[in-house]
């Protein structure tokens, strides 16, 4: 099973109830996908085992056969490309290797380089694996390191994915492919507003959700009142409460020190199996 | 020999516009004749590399020579590798800058005169 943790809205919580689920159910595969700012080591405290580049494809052209005659730059949606008069420049940080030049290039002049991108690292924490991807800076692509981290899940083991906040290219990579997805959300308008938006996103996928209202007893009740017209089941609430934000500061996940909170997380765990009846 | 000077609007008498990958419209200008062509710059709403595609805009049509604000390091190198010859720093009505530029009183870059994304407000 594949349980993706999101939210919309950044800063709601993801990273700490899905840190907090995997250390509390154990023997389990963690993925952090947040690649532009992958922070779950933070509270795993894992061991660093490995780390492997991830390339993008870039645009390669053969000075021989190009004629310059600028069919590439015209096609480029990402202004990728520059033709002069008698050279051709490529501009790496820009290029989204969609592909498209090399197939309106009438001379067949492009072929693909690959071009580092970001960082891939393996790391354990004792019945944990964490793997997580590090985009580099200036790099405007982060869905190939999301791929690239996803491709390392095993199928023979039940797998935590962390998203990144937002709604767009790198959640939608994220979320693909996952048995439930967690939305973790805040009760203030502000966590409504983006909860609304991640929801239309998983419908239209057609993955099953569930919210997790982090900070409860915080702001006002509109969550519960929407949550309860759309019928979104809330599967668990988090009390905004100072022990647990005192822990989080520290980088320390709050189940470990509040054991009363370790049986809560293997319930919620047990329920999303039950609905995904895996 | 073809210039281009970018400007806030299509003649002659238009203000220049001190960035080049978005800028309003750009203006190529025979400098014998004085004939003078202006297009409206389609890179200006580009998510990116801006300065990339108006370099190509005005390489395309000809342009030995740039006269404008400020270029970014990518339309630098743009335009670098195009041959055409970058003037910065200039002000004032396109007409005036035209003939400032003919008495030798502007003076070419080596070097951009401004970071990435400086044209979107940014320093």
């Amino acid at each position: 099973m594949i349980v993706t943790v999101a939210s919309g809205k950044g800063g709601t919580g993801k990273t700490s109830i899905a840190v907090n689920m995997a250390l509390s159910v154990g023997n389990l595969q963690f993925f952090d996908c947040d690649v532009e700012e992958p922070n779950a080591y933070l509270l795993l405290n894992p061991e660093l085992h490995g780390t492997e580049p991830v390339y993008a494809s870039i645009p390669m052209v053969n000075k021989e056969l190009c004629n310059f005659c600028g069919e590439c730059s015209r096609f480029c949606q990402f202004n990728a490309l520059f033709v002069a008069p008698e050279k051709i420049l490529v501009f790496p940080e820009l290029c989204h290797s969609c592909g498209g030049c090399a197939l309106v290039c009438p001379q067949k002049a492009i072929t693909w380089e690959k071009h580092q991108i970001g960082t891939l690292k393996f790391c354990g924490v004792d019945d944990l694996t964490l793997v997580y991807g590090e985009l580099d800076v200036g790099k405007p692509l982060a869905v190939p390191i999301i791929k690239a981290v996803k491709n390392h899940i095993a199928a023979d083991k039940d797998a935590i994915v962390d998203s990144p906040p937002g709604t767009s290219c790198p959640f939608v990579e994220t979320v693909r492919g996952s048995d439930f997805c967690v939305l973790v959300t805040e009760p203030t308008p502000f966590g409504l507003h983006d909860l609304k938006i991640a929801l239309q996103v998983l419908k239209t996928m057609q993955i099953p959700f569930g919210v997790v209202v982090n900070r409860a007893g915080l702001g006002d009740r509109k969550i519960y009142d929407y949550c309860n017209d759309q019928n979104v089941r809330i599967l668990m609430e988090i009390p905004y409460q100072r022990q647990i934000a005192e822990l989080y500061s520290k980088g320390v996940p709050f189940s470990v020190e509040m054991p009363e909170w370790k049986e809560q997380f293997q319930k919620l765990f047990d329920e999303i199996k039950r609905l995904t009846k895996k | 020999m073809k210039a281009c000077v970018t400007a806030t609007s299509t003649s002659l008498d238009a203000q220049l516009d001190p960035r080049f990958g978005r800028c309003a419209y750009f203006i190529i200008i025979d400098l014998d004749t004085m004939q003078f062509e202006a297009f409206s710059n389609l890179a200006q709403a580009a998510t990116g590399g801006a300065g990339i595609k108006s370099a190509q805009s005005i390489v395309d049509k000809g342009a030995k020579v740039l006269i404008t604000g400020n270029v970014g390091p990518n339309a630098f190198n743009a335009l670098n590798a195009a041959g055409v010859e970058i003037i910065t720093g200039a002000s004032g009505v396109v007409r005036d800058v035209i003939e400032q530029f003919k008495q030798g009183k502007l003076t070419k870059t080596n070097a951009p005169t401004v970071g990435d994304h400086s044209g979107m407000g940014g320093k």
